[in-house]
C-alpha cells in the first residue's frame, strides 16, 4: 500500500472528556480530503461519530483496574482509503456476536457498533499480544 | 451540560445548549429528564436546534426520556433537529419512535 498522506496518532487516558477532541480530529480530516467527491459534511459527521463510538467502546472495554490505562487511536489517510485503529488493553469482546439493534423495540444502548458498521466499509476486532485493536476502513472516492 | 427549562403553553420546553451530546454528557441529560418526569413534568419538548452532534448514548438518553414519559401517559417531543443529527435518527430508525417537529410552532400547532 502507498505511504499514508496523513498519519495521526493520539493516546488519551480512558476518560470520556476526550471524546470531543478525538471526534473533532476525524471531522477536520474529512475537510482535508482533496479528491473526495461525496458529501463532505456527511463524511465529517460520520468520522466524528465513528471515532467517538470506537473510543467509547475502547474506554468501556479498557482495563478498569488500571487508572493509568490509555486508549490509542491511530488514523491513516491514504489516497483512496481512511484507516482507523483503536487499541484497548481490556478483556476484549467478540465482534461477530454483537447483535443488530432491535428496531421494533429499541434499547438505550448497544447501537455503537451498528453505527460504525453501517457508516464504514470494513470493521474488524482482533486480539493482539498486549492489546486489542478495532480496525475500521472507509474507502474514499 | 447546559440545559434551559421553560414552561410554554403547558409544555416543559427543554433547550439543550450544547453543540455535542456524547457519552461524556449524555448521562447528565438522561438523569435530568428522569427527574423532570419523576416530579410530574410529563409534557416535554426537547429543543435540539443548537446540537450539531449526537452519538448513540445521546440517542439512548432521549429514548429513555421518551419511554419514561410514555409510561406516565405523557408526551415527549423533539424539535428543530439539525440535518446531520437527523441522519442518526434515520439510521437507527428512531425517527419512527419519536414525535419530531421542525420547530416549536409546529409542535404547539399539532397539539392544539
Amino acid at each position: 500500500m502507498c505511504p499514508s498522506v496523513i498519519q495521526v496518532d493520539v493516546i488519551i487516558p480512558t476518560h470520556t472528556k476526550y471524546l470531543d477532541l478525538i471526534g473533532s480530529i476525524g471531522e477536520r480530516i474529512a475537510k482535508e480530503l482533496d479528491n473526495f467527491t461525496g458529501d463532505r459534511e456527511a463524511l465529517a459527521y460520520q468520522l466524528n461519530l465513528v471515532l467517538t463510538e470506537a473510543t467509547v467502546n475502547a474506554i468501556k472495554h479498557g482495563n478498569d483496574s488500571n487508572p493509568q490505562d490509555t486508549v490509542r487511536i491511530s488514523i491513516h489517510l491514504f489516497e483512496k482509503e481512511l484507516n482507523i485503529k483503536v487499541y484497548d488493553h481490556g478483556q476484549g469482546f467478540d465482534l461477530a456476536n454483537v447483535p443488530l439493534p432491535d428496531f421494533e423495540h429499541p434499547k438505550e444502548s448497544g447501537m455503537g457498533i451498528y453505527l460504525i458498521r453501517s457508516l464504514m466499509d470494513s470493521v474488524t476486532y482482533t486480539k493482539q499480544e498486549a492489546c486489542n485493536v478495532l480496525e475500521i476502513v472507509k474507502y474514499l472516492n | 451540560m447546559k440545559l434551559n427549562l421553560e414552561k410554554i403553553n403547558g409544555f416543559s420546553v427543554l433547550t439543550v445548549n450544547e453543540e455535542r451530546i456524547d457519552a461524556h454528557n449524555s448521562g447528565e441529560l438522561k438523569e435530568y429528564l428522569l427527574q423532570l418526569i419523576d416530579k410530574g413534568d410529563i409534557q416535554i419538548i426537547v429543543l435540539l436546534a443548537n446540537v450539531r452532534f449526537i452519538d448513540s448514548s445521546g440517542l439512548g438518553a432521549l429514548l429513555s426520556g421518551n419511554k419514561q414519559a410514555a409510561a406516565k401517559s405523557g408526551k415527549f417531543v423533539l424539535c428543530a433537529i439539525q440535518q446531520q443529527v437527523m441522519s442518526m435518527f434515520e439510521l437507527t430508525r428512531l425517527n419512527r419512535v419519536f414525535e419530531i417537529y421542525a420547530d416549536l410552532n409546529d409542535a404547539f400547532n399539532t397539539e392544539n
